[in-house]
């Protein structure tokens, strides 16, 4: 017999005797109002991770990426909207030419405003998972409409085939006395311009 | 790592030297304390908190009811989108799934993403039996890793460590196996965080093949999520060409959507935080972007055996968050190595008698007594798993277990109790005997309790429970005998 045989063979023997009815779940998170200010709340919150917030209009994205990248070695993914001056595009580079790389530049798909959560769904404009990952500066670009309310919204908008990375700050660890640190394997420093 | 939590002593013994250890007393209080206050700030600002932990419960119980059809169907999912998966009944059969992986690639080293059930079966020792090194990546497991030490939290493998201990190991284990501690290195858990990064980044950059665990499984899509904070899940689960996940086969959850609630619950538990840095979440193999081979483990290793215990099922909800264990009176002076397992606290106190069975191994036995009753880690748990009474049911399972040879005194009182209760006349002839035991007592008994009454000290037999007791001494007339005597109390008040 197969391992496979006996791992559903003991399942089933297991709940031989249980009573299989369903049990009710409550769902009743998933239709909470939302803030009064989505997008203020989201820079709110992304700010409470140690992360740096901006806000501008979608004239002035543009500038402030450029500003906030110049003098760095910066790494874009194909088909991100806002040109950066001096950028290589990613075209499979490694990841020792990553780590050769200050900085990235991309957008994202979600914005969760209850938690302060960047989604990434690593299409056009987001790039492959190891792009955000390697160099020390992501900067990021959030529409102000692609902001939503709360977990389960952003759940329900997702497409689970794609991968995504879920980001609420820079990376951080509390593994010595439970004290936070920010900055550890990810990104030290998360750069969010919130557009529109 | 050369430490291994078998042949551990059972819980009192190990909690006895433990409490002795004021370093790490004063660790523990700390840390704990500190996460209690986090948890508790998040946790207050979902306003229908209780309603998510319900729907947690809720999803978990019916996922549980009809597993089976669930893993099937995550099965096919993750096959349909190139992934491979494995079965396995045991660790031995998990590892051993694992060690052929790395040996068809030819690799003599793997980066890990924390992962408790990587660590449930062993899987470092096993792979190093065939050559393969396994880094662990985490801050905390690698101080636990270094310093070859045993993890005592789920969430903070190292929670008994402070950061002055943490340097130390740092600074004398990293140059042994890769980027040495950087030289001026003082016990700033910044600092400490960066020599982490530094040293663990060759490692990320060289490696070919990953293992992971997971915090959930979709089975409708054939999705993993890996939850984590510091970045270094991510490395692993991206930059590899080979990864390997072990995903206990309680972690199933059946639609994506169901994901909305674990993504609140877990991280507000867990480590505090609104959200936790960084979740990825992947389906099979994504063309172009991280691992181009991915293989799924699923593993039993006693999970069934809790499937099968209807009081104790409740226990596979878990997602290992660790909040029981934070306001666990009993961890918080013991830690977790006085468990004896890489699931400490309370969940562990009733999660390895239910997946390794009572009555066969003492210090498993001992675990459903690590506990005072009190129901902090009910409250905490996001998943509503009712510890206090699976606990007091495994204890009826360890006496079970035990009834054949002579019966314990605590059983003989026990049995002698049921039958002066059970009728009124041997209980009033015990009460007339009580009563000259009091008498006697009242006069030889050398202590008194508050309000004016002796006490017995030490009974023969009972050295070690009357030690640190007073017993009043009885009363020298009984309750029915006064109401006799008086009438009820009349003849006494006009007396």
């Amino acid at each position: 017999m197969s391992a496979r045989d006996d791992v559903l063979g003991s399942v089933r023997r297991a709940l031989a005797a249980a009573d299989r009815s369903p049990v009710p779940v409550p769902d009743g998170h998933r239709s909470r109002p939302g803030p009064a200010d989505v997008v203020g709340l989201f820079a709110e919150r992304v700010a409470d991770y140690r992360a740096v917030v901006e806000r501008c209009s979608a004239d002035e994205a543009a500038g402030r990426v450029a500003a906030v990248v110049e003098g760095l070695r910066v790494v874009v993914p194909p088909g991100l909207p806002w040109p950066v001056p001096g950028a290589v595009v990613d075209d499979g580079l490694t990841a020792a030419e990553l780590d050769g790389l200050d900085a990235v530049v991309t957008g994202a798909t979600l914005g969760i405003a209850e938690t302060g959560t960047i989604v990434l769904t690593h299409g056009p404009g987001q790039g492959r998972r190891a792009l955000t990952l390697v160099p020390d500066l992501h900067v990021c670009v959030v529409r102000a409409g692609d902001v939503v309310g709360d977990v389960s919204s952003a759940v329900r908008l997702l497409d689970p085939v794609l991968p995504q990375t879920w980001i609420s700050g820079p990376s951080a660890t509390s593994d010595i006395e439970l004290s936070r640190v920010e900055g550890v394997h990810g990104p030290r420093t998360l750069h969010v311009i919130v557009v529109g | 790592m050369t430490a291994t939590f078998v042949g551990m002593p059972p819980f009192p013994e190990a909690a006895r030297a433990a409490l002795a250890d004021t370093q790490l007393r004063s660790n523990l209080a700390h840390a704990t304390a500190t996460i209690r206050a986090k948890r508790a700030a998040v946790v207050a600002e979902v306003d229908d908190w209780e309603e998510l932990r319900l729907a947690g419960a809720a999803i978990k119980d019916n996922t549980l009811l009809h597993l089976d059809e669930h893993l099937v169907a995550l099965e096919a999912a993750l096959t349909a989108r190139g992934a491979t998966v494995h079965w396995a009944t045991d660790a031995a059969e998990a590892c051993a799934v694992v060690a052929r992986v790395a040996r068809d690639h030819g690799v003599d080293e793997v980066v890990k993403v924390k992962s408790m059930v990587t660590q449930e079966i062993g899987l470092n020792e096993a792979l190093a039996a065939e050559g393969v090194l396994a880094w662990e990546t985490d801050l905390a497991e690698l101080i636990v890793q270094l310093g070859d030490d045993l993890p005592s939290h789920i969430l903070v493998p190292a929670i008994h460590r402070n950061r002055a201990e943490i340097r130390e190991i740092f600074e004398r284990r990293m140059k042994d196996v890769g980027r040495p501690a950087p030289d001026d290195l003082v016990d700033d858990p910044a600092r400490l965080a960066e020599a982490a990064r530094l040293h663990l980044r060759e490692k990320f950059l060289r490696a070919r093949m990953a293992v992971s665990g997971a915090n959930f499984a979709v089975a409708e899509t054939g999705t993993l999520v890996v939850v984590e904070s510091e970045g270094n899940g991510r490395m692993c689960l991206t930059l590899p060409d080979v990864l390997v996940s072990v995903v206990g086969i309680e972690k199933v959850v059946p639609t994506w959507q169901d994901l909305d609630v674990f993504l609140q619950l877990l991280p507000r538990s867990s480590t505090g935080e609104r959200m936790n840095p960084y979740t990825s979440t992947w389906t099979g193999v994504t063309p172009g972007d991280g691992p181009q081979e991915v293989h799924v483990v699923l593993l039993d290793n006693g999970r069934t055996r809790a499937l099968a215990d209807e009081v104790g099922r409740q226990a596979l909800r878990c997602i290992r968050c660790s909040a029981c264990l934070n306001v666990c009176p009993v961890y918080e002076r013991t830690g977790g190595h006085a468990y004896g397992s890489v699931y400490p606290g309370p969940i562990g106190a009733i999660l390895n008698p239910l997946l390794r069975g009572v009555g066969t191994d003492e210090q498993v036995d001992s675990l459903p007594y690590a506990s005072s009753l009190c129901g902090a880690c009910f409250e905490a748990c996001p998943v509503r798993i009712d510890i206090p009474s699976v606990l007091v049911d495994l204890r009826a399972q360890v006496v079970d277990a035990h009834r054949a040879g002579a019966p314990k005194p605590e059983a003989l009182a026990m049995r002698a109790a049921a039958w002066s209760l059970g009728s009124g006349a041997r209980l009033g002839r015990l009460e007339r005997l009580s009563g000259v035991v009091g008498r006697v007592a009242g006069r030889l008994g050398r202590r008194t309790l508050p309000g004016g009454r002796r006490a017995l000290g030490r009974l023969p037999g009972l050295g070690g429970w009357s030690g640190a007791r007073d017993l009043p001494a009885p009363p020298v007339e009984s309750f029915r005998a006064w109401w006799r005597r008086t009438d009820g109390g009349r003849t006494e008040e006009r007396a």
